[in-house]
């Protein structure tokens, strides 16, 4: 068909004699296009297991924090040791230390290693290190409460040391603790004969989740607990702040804002501090909040307001976009029967716009739950969050951590014992993200309006 | 309708390019096409025509499997081109779209140079061994397509500068320098105003020399003007097929009659 | 919390404020809603709002100019001489407003009475002692100009109080009366309450321009201070960042700045062959189930908060990473390259991962905004998927996916937790990816959250940093976002 001489030695096309059979260089076209294709199926793959490594190592890392090793132990409450006096003045009780609850742990190790037969060259002293530093604290608040338990031998659920939960769950072995000086391997032999003698148990652990967190000595009783109260008083003010104002923004810039310099000034100022560094609002809360205004450091107030300020971006794109969407017949018919354009607003447009406004705002919660760069610079880190507030003031002006925070506290000391306590957090954290997550689809699917 | 397919075929069976039997296309759900057979002859100017939707769209990309870019579309039936069934297993679609070029509807050229947009088939088909052999293929095509003496001085200028109708001339300059052996036109004038219009009609009687042409237009008077055959869609049944002349003016079929006339389309 | 309460009492007042002027303009029209301009609510909405806004307006602006204005008297009694070696006025005025608040607490708890408070000195007293007993430790004695400071403090803070009351009250009655007195039934009343509506819109709409004018001065007048302590040469053009908190710090940025740029530059490494490679997949070769799964689950990624990535970084990136490039003979490679688990590459390779989805799902969206009848003519002329990807689809969305990778690079370059828990502390120019590095964000961290005194330049330096920060990553967005915007418009 063309008039060129042909090189390809074919009567008629330069494009090969038969459909039938492939070119040479169709076969290597061909393979280029496998192997593209492999290259974005490979793309794909790998980011598909990076996600399955993340999962697989925050859950086989964080699991274990939501078991703990309990030993029960029976322990005499000596009158001679805590009531002198024996008239059980709580007064008097209260003046012994902990210090003083020390012996009695010696005295029941040494109960049990007669009773069950347990073979151990320890001293009871040093049989009292298997359990956390806080087991004579645990008495003494029990004696405190039950004066009347004393001279009686009552049963005790101790948490045990780290290294001893630690080596119930394979994290330390007789080799990794060569250099430790807070376990001996004679003192891991005995944990295995208790572990035999049924006194050595691992539990569900609900105080991991519902407690406070310890000091640097106690990894074994730290708990998120305290830490989501402070964050779930950010997120409320962060729900009462952002969700109206972001709103009441979204409905001028949508719906009355005039084009001119100022609109336009806003918007795009609204798109770039959407865009800003968490750590600028971070900046931000600290020298205008508590160097300005002087609130309160550390308090879920000022983290709450720092993360409003990021999160109204967020909500207001969204909510500007479920505004969007609303079709401007609906506008139209209500302005037709007489409505004023506010009337028209939020009378028709903002309630078939809700659902919209709903799920982003629950997306900009959750991004919000999870930011931790602003927090550290707000003081919510670095300390230890003991008790959870007493009062909605309180919880608001006191100072505590929060999920992301603790986590990171957690992950900068140095026991590695609270490596999983940080793991474990994180499928705390993630539990509630996916929550609100599932929560927004749901409403985005359930709701959703096709105009 | 029969009748006038059989007399195509036995009057230029051994001029025959492409043949379709029997074709059946479905759009998920939808039967697009309905049994249509059709031959196409070589260095001839076919035209299909009908009202908007009636499938000769849909039928048009059956020839060379362009409908195989949409993941619904399913082909049934046998189309061959030279003897050869395209819907072959062994046959490779982007060997068969070498062979079988097309132009579209809208004037697409690529966000590139004009020299790129021309070069671009035959550096993929590999049809030129050095940079002159390429320089050759882009004048030449630029020529055949009737826009040289318009771009010659800028052809490192973008192919999206031009004017639509030197556009829709560079893409089927872009699909000539391919070398196909059949051409396909989607409506390659309903975006462009008479002048440019023109220019293409003309371009497309020249191209009948080399090639066979089919082309999908929705104005009568254009078919008339180009083509040599016509076949006429409707619903997507092939009502009538033919030699344009007696098509225009004496059809078989009633409802061709109706379209020509303007009472439906 | 007597603030708390005047808030309730002000809602109580505006909702009694809506019975009674809804009340009236019925009233006025005898009882008939017809013969009203408006409906009624409106005129009870306009006495609730005239009566709530004004005053709650002022309280708030009250709430945060008061303890400026007392900060600043209060401060103006402490003799300049009275300010210790190595200190300032702020940690002065620190231990001022402990004083009064131990003040505060002596009294609830009972153990001072309120005329002892105003009127101890630290002749007769030792303040100290008397806070310690409440529960309130102090550092050190209290001096005499302290406590007077303290005393005026509290006395000022309890009159502002009252004042704020009385002066909301008024405000919140005052509105109250006016509006319920101009209640009537011609009143429009529906037109004054959607201007006053509209005006709260607009309100709320600024606030996202006074954030951004809040961290732009906050960020500014911090780092004029520190360019006063400091010079701005060696912040720029210095070459060394090396902290020193007895004073004659070097505090460069470019160290940091390298830092930041290396983390950033392995991450897009990561991060864009990744994420491209599965956009196109996505949008060009996937089938319908394939993209539907694959899409939502890339895009967690995205989701999971950086304190995830920067414990994954700091616990298990950086041991792998070391297990093989490190250890000498116990390594998977048996060489000594990698000492410690924080280092470039295992920021960059953990913040590589967190921007896949970013690359990814926007230049899907750009890919898929290129014209289909590009494609058409591409594969018309018998061109593959592949070749029609790469020389026509990729050129054409070339500008917005650069754009896309701009506002990734941005987000690596602002990212926090990733790089302060698994990039490292030692600023240097170094070009080893096994080694630690420091960043800006990193840096401002640590500069911000140390025990140092506020007004040293070690700790005025991070807002320095966090200006630059804003500036470069405001520029990269603007730029990228313009860049996608005109790309957008040529395919509209």
């Amino acid at each position: 068909m063309t008039d060129t001489p042909d090189t390809n030695a074919t009567p008629h096309s330069k494009h090969g004699a038969s459909l039938l059979e492939l070119t040479p260089r169709t076969k290597r076209r061909n393979a280029a296009e496998r192997r593209f294709r492999m290259y974005g199926m490979a793309a794909i793959a790998s980011g598909l297991i990076m996600l399955v490594i993340l999962v697989v190592n925050i859950f086989g890392a964080g699991m274990g924090a939501f078991q703990q090793t309990f030993m029960t132990l029976d322990v005499e409450l000596l009158e001679a040791k805590l009531d002198k006096k024996g008239n059980r003045d709580i007064a008097d009780i209260k003046k012994v230390s902990t210090f003083g609850y020390a012996p009695l742990l010696a005295n029941a190790f040494e109960t049990l290693v007669a009773k069950d037969g347990i073979e151990t060259d320890l001293s009871p002293k040093k049989m009292g290190k298997l359990l956390s530093k806080g087991a004579a604290a645990q008495m003494r608040n029990y004696v405190i409460k039950n004066p009347d338990e004393i001279g009686k031998t009552v049963t005790f659920k101790f948490l045990t040391n780290s290294r001893v939960d630690g080596y119930m769950k394979g994290r330390v072995t007789r080799d990794s603790i060569a250099n430790d000086k807070s376990i001996s391997v004679t003192q891991l032999d005995l944990v295995d004969q208790l572990v035999a003698a049924g006194a050595i148990k691992k539990r569900v652990n609900l105080d991991f989740i519902l407690g406070s967190d310890a000091s640097d000595q106690r990894p074994e009783a730290a708990g998120m607990g305290v830490s989501m109260v402070g964050s779930l008083f950010m997120m409320l003010v962060v729900l009462a702040l952002a969700l109206p104002i972001g709103v009441a923004a979204s409905i001028y810039l949508e719906e009355f804002a005039p084009k001119n310099w100022i609109t336009d000034v806003i918007e795009v100022n609204i798109s770039n501090l959407a865009a800003v560094p968490s750590i600028v609002f971070g900046i931000l809360g600290l020298s205008v909040f508590i160097n300005y205004m002087h609130l309160p450091m550390s308090a879920p107030l000022v983290g709450g307001l720092v993360l409003t300020l990021m999160t109204l971006p967020t909500i207001i794109i969204s909510t500007r976009a479920s505004l969007k969407s609303v079709p401007p017949s609906i506008r139209d018919a209500a302005l037709g029967v007489g409505a004023s354009k506010m009337q028209a607003v939020f009378h028709h447009v903002l309630p078939l716009a809700a659902p919209g406004i709903l799920t982003g705002t629950i997306i900009g919660l959750a991004q919000a739950l999870g930011e931790t760069a602003p927090l550290l610079l707000i003081g919510m880190v670095g300390f230890i969050a003991s008790n959870p507030p007493d009062s909605i003031a309180a919880g608001l002006m006191s100072p505590n951590s929060a999920m992301p925070a603790q986590i990171y506290e957690w992950a900068k000391r140095a026991d590695p014992a609270f490596y999983e306590r940080a793991w474990g957090g994180i499928i705390i954290l993630l539990v509630f993200l996916i929550t609100m997550n599932t929560v927004a689809v749901i409403l985005r699917r359930r709701f959703e309006r096709r105009w | 309708m029969n009748d006038m397919t059989l007399v195509g075929k036995n009057v230029d069976t051994r001029n025959i390019k492409i043949s379709a039997r029997a074709v059946q296309v479905y759009y998920g759900d939808t039967h697009a096409i309905k049994d249509v057979d059709v031959d196409i002859e070589s260095n001839t100017v076919t035209a299909f025509i009908g009202p908007s939707g009636c499938g000769k769209s849909t039928f048009l990309r059956c020839l060379n499997r362009m409908n195989d870019t949409i993941d619904i579309c399913r082909v049934e039936g046998q189309i061959t081109l030279d003897g050869e069934d395209i819907y072959d297993p062994k046959v490779d679609p982007v060997q068969l779209r070498a062979k079988v070029g097309m132009v579209f509807q809208k004037p697409n050229p690529f966000p590139k140079s004009i020299y790129d947009n021309i070069a671009y088939g035959p550096r993929i088909h590999g049809l030129a061994r050095n940079k002159a052999e390429l320089d050759e293929i882009v004048e030449k095509s630029l020529r055949r397509g009737a826009i040289w003496d318009e771009v010659k001085d800028r052809l490192d200028a973008p192919g999206t500068g031009l004017s639509g109708g030197q556009q829709q001339r560079l893409c089927i300059a872009r699909a000539i320098a391919t070398e196909p052996e059949v051409l396909l036109m989607d409506e390659p004038c309903s975006a462009l105003d008479p002048i440019a219009t023109a220019q293409v009609e003309e371009l497309i009687d020249e191209l009948r020399q080399s090639y066979s042409v089919v082309i999908v237009t929705h104005s009568m008077q254009q078919a008339a003007r180009v083509s040599q055959k016509t076949a006429f869609f409707h619903l997507g049944n092939l009502v009538e097929f033919g030699e344009t002349g007696q098509i225009f003016t004496n059809p078989e079929d009633p409802r061709t009659e109706s379209y020509i006339t303007g009472r439906i389309g | 919390m007597p603030t708390f309460w005047l808030v309730v009492a002000l809602f109580a007042l505006s909702a009694a404020g809506f019975f009674l002027g809804r009340q009236r303009a019925l009233q006025a029209a005898g009882g008939d809603a017809r013969q009203l301009h408006s409906l009624p609510s409106y005129y009870g909405l306009n006495v609730a709002l005239t009566s709530l806004v004004p005053a709650l307006g002022v309280l708030v602006i009250w709430l945060f100019a008061q303890p400026m204005i007392i900060e600043s008297t209060v401060s103006g009694m402490i003799p300049d001489d009275l300010i210790p070696e190595a200190t300032t006025r702020g940690l002065v005025m620190s231990d001022v407003r402990r004083v009064a608040e131990g003040l505060d607490t002596a009294i609830a708890q009972g153990a001072m009475t309120r005329d002892e408070v105003n009127t101890i000195s630290t002749d007769d007293t030792d303040v100290r002692a008397r806070l310690g007993e409440v529960g309130v430790a102090l550092g050190s004695e209290v001096r005499s100009e302290v406590l007077s400071a303290a005393q005026r403090y509290r006395r000022m803070s309890q009159t502002g109080a009252v004042w704020m009351s009385i002066v909301v009250a008024v405000l919140a009655i005052a509105g109250l009366a006016l509006a319920y007195l101009k209640t009537d039934k011609d009143f429009r009343a529906r037109n004054t309450v959607e201007r006053g509506i509209l005006l709260l819109l607009l309100l709320a709409a600024s606030i996202a321009i006074l954030t951004t004018v809040g961290i732009v001065l906050s960020m500014l007048f911090e780092t004029m201070n520190f360019f006063s302590l400091h010079s701005w040469k060696d912040f720029f053009f210095g070459s060394t960042w090396a902290p020193n908190f007895r004073g004659d710090s070097e505090l460069s940025i470019l160290p940091l700045l390298w830092g930041t740029l290396y983390i950033s530059v392995v991450a897009l490494l990561v991060a864009v062959p990744i994420g491209l490679f599965a956009a196109i997949y996505l949008s060009e070769y996937a089938s319908y189930t394939v993209r539907s799964f694959a899409k939502p689950l890339l895009e967690i990624l995205a989701g999971i908060p950086t304190i995830v990535y920067g414990l994954f970084a700091l616990l298990t990136v950086g041991p792998a990473l070391v297990k093989v490039f490190g250890r000498g003979e116990d390594g998977l490679l048996g060489v000594e390259w990698m000492s410690g688990a924080t280092s470039v590459l295992t920021a960059g390779l953990v913040m590589g991962v967190m921007l896949i989805p970013f690359v990814s799902s926007l230049s899907d969206d750009i890919i898929n905004a290129v014209p289909q009848t590009m494609r058409d003519g591409s594969l018309g002329l018998g061109a593959t998927k592949s070749e029609t990807v790469r020389q026509v689809v990729l050129p054409a969305a070339l500008p917005g996916i650069v754009g896309a990778i701009l506002l990734a690079a941005s987000r690596a370059i602002g990212e926090t937790m990733i790089v302060v828990m698994g990039a490292g502390a030692i600023a240097k120019f170094s070009g080893n990816p096994l080694e630690a590095m420091t960043t800006i964000t990193t840096r401002i961290v640590s500069q911000l959250t140390g025990d140092t005194d506020f007004a040293s330049p070690e700790t005025l330096v991070a807002f320095a940093l966090g200006l630059t920060l804003f500036v470069l990553t405001l520029g990269l967005n603007i730029f990228a976002l313009y860049i996608v915007r005109k790309y957008r418009e040529q395919y509209e």
